[in-house]
């Protein structure tokens, strides 16, 4: 059995995302800021994926920039309200677990002279609006706080924080790249000023993002060029990614409810099952205020590389937190933020689900780790220690 | 990154994977922090390691290389063993992404604690071994 449970990762270019992407290929190609009638087809595609994406998150067309990626919409984002407001002031409150481009961005205005605050998260990888209001100081000029968490899927709460952020007049930025598809957004009602969304998180192709911008926010661009993006973000619009970023989303957003109704169904089935088939193992995140999709558990006495070699010559693709998966002596700073040792970090999981997984697949997964967790902690001189220590 | 064939076939297929009844000498590195512990076990007889074991916590390539050093040494004098360097484990498993060199030095070390270990037990007159050191380790 094949099972691809690294949708956290990135996803699939589904069939209908790809039937809209294929005629921007080779039939229509126009550059869309061509006078021609082949650059005013382009156009009409880039415009009406554009209110695509703002229908599907509560937005106006005119506020959807169109981006390489989620990378560079977290960049856009949090360095260009930083320069943008330095007569403001130059401090910027986030999280301590949120994604690099966010963290490296903001470790980058702190090495160019801007102060940053990072919010310690609680066991769950929370955080609270009463925390946030106490880091506001009256030269704070952004908030970026993540709506679900790319590891643990801890989904923050985005509609109370960015309350705060507007009660003190600060701007407020989420990267929503793990969330789009799986939790409902409509940024004008939850006072959100900028989000950033990464298309290969819901089914549309690698490399096509999207930062919305609210209607009078202003930020300093990038990049300097032509007047693509009304000039916030010049280069030729990646007219195919672009397409298919619209259809997908459209998708995604489309009957949001019974999808994410589904997947949490088997996140919970997988979660049950595992913390009761499989002993000294701890489930990372929140039980409840977690992304319907995402399972992220910890193994005692037994190293996460190991399980992703295992998994994957029994035709699963998983991820985790380790060290050796991250290409570093340390493991996740997500799993160090919520307190966890190092050594119950390295043997940590995540399944990350998409609408298309079935419950099929999530007994296949669990009855596989069940076999494979044994087998490495046989071979675990700490299990042995463990066990020994027990006896006496 | 990618392993060799013969990491994959050691990570798969433990050569010597175990515990020992009553080993002549025992050697445990690395630490949990790390994400690595590896323990080797030797039984000695006239110089000659007669019997291998390893456990180990880590990594597919901290797995092989304790596995790919246990089938090297077995039937080596001390003397030899002793001349094992994470190198020639390395050769022998066909190379090892470069992050994952660091787990070879382990293999390495911990064959070499074992050897340590026995020629103590030897000078000093110790009895065997019976149980294993405690590893500093945290349960939650």
């Amino acid at each position: 059995m094949k099972v691809y449970m690294d949708n956290g990762a990135t996803t699939r270019v589904t069939e209908p995302v790809m039937a809209a992407m294929q005629p921007y290929f080779c039939e229509v190609f126009g550059n869309p800021s061509s006078f021609h009638t082949a650059g005013r087809e382009s156009r009409r595609a880039v415009e009406a994926a554009r209110a695509q994406v703002a229908k599907a998150i509560g937005a106006e067309p005119r506020e959807i920039y169109f981006t390489g990626c989620g990378t560079e919409a977290d960049n856009w984002a949090i360095r260009g309200t930083a320069y943008a407001n330095v007569k403001k002031g130059k401090h910027i409150i986030t999280t301590n677990f949120e994604h690099h481009a966010v963290l490296h961005t903001c470790a980058q205005l702190e090495k160019e002279g801007f102060e940053v605050t990072y919010l310690p998260v609680d066991e769950y990888g929370l955080i609270t609006p009463e925390q946030l209001e106490a880091a506001i100081r009256p030269d704070t000029v952004l908030v970026t706080v993540m709506t679900a968490n790319n590891e643990i899927g801890t989904l923050e709460p985005i509609p109370e924080l960015a309350a705060v952020a507007k009660k003190h007049g600060v701007l407020f930025h989420t990267d929503a790249v793990q969330a789009i598809g799986h939790v409902k957004i409509d940024v004008h009602a939850q006072n959100i000023d900028m989000l950033s969304m990464s298309g290969h998180k819901f089914h549309a192709p690698k490399g096509i993002g999207a930062l919305y911008i609210r209607q009078g926010v202003r930020i300093q661009p990038l990049m300097q060029g032509g007047a693509q993006e009304r000039g916030q973000r010049p280069g030729t619009e990646n007219l195919a990614g672009i397409v298919g970023l619209g259809k997908a989303i459209e998708l995604a957003t489309a009957d949001i409810d019974a999808k994410a109704a589904g997947m949490r169904a088997i996140r919970d089935h997988m979660i049950d099952r595992i913390l009761k088939e499989i002993p000294y193992a701890r489930l990372n995140g929140h039980p409840t205020k977690r992304m319907c999709g995402n399972v992220n558990v910890s193994f005692q006495f037994i190293e996460g590389e190991g399980m992703l070699i295992h998994l994957d010559m029994k035709g699963i693709a998983a991820s985790s937190g380790s060290a050796c998966t991250s290409g570093s002596l340390d493991p996740s700073h997500v799993l160090l933020a919520i307190g966890l040792p190092h050594e119950i970090a390295h043997g940590s999981l995540r399944l990350s689900l998409c609408e298309e997984n079935t419950m099929a697949e999530a007994d296949y997964v669990v009855d596989s780790l069940v076999e494979i967790v044994a087998r490495l902690r046989a071979m675990s001189p700490l299990y042995d220690d463990f066990l020994a220590s027990q006896k006496n | 990154m990618e392993y060799t064939e013969q990491v994959m076939d050691h990570f798969m297929n433990p050569r010597n994977m175990g515990e020992m009844a009553d080993p002549s000498g025992v050697g445990t590195v690395g630490n949990a922090k790390c994400g690595d512990i590896m323990r080797i076990y030797i039984k000695v007889e006239n110089d000659v390691i007669t019997d291998v074991k390893f456990k180990t916590f880590g990594c597919g390539a901290a797995i092989a290389t304790s596995s790919k050093a246990t089938e090297i040494v077995k039937g080596m004098t001390l003397e030899e063993a002793e001349k094992v360097t994470n190198k020639m484990v390395m050769e022998a498993l066909g190379g090892l992404p470069p992050i994952k060199v660091h787990c070879s030095v382990l293999a390495e070390e911990a064959l070499h604690a074992a050897i340590q270990d026995y020629r103590e037990r030897l000078e000093k007159g110790l009895p065997p071994v019976t149980e294993p050191d405690d590893a500093d380790v945290k349960y939650v």
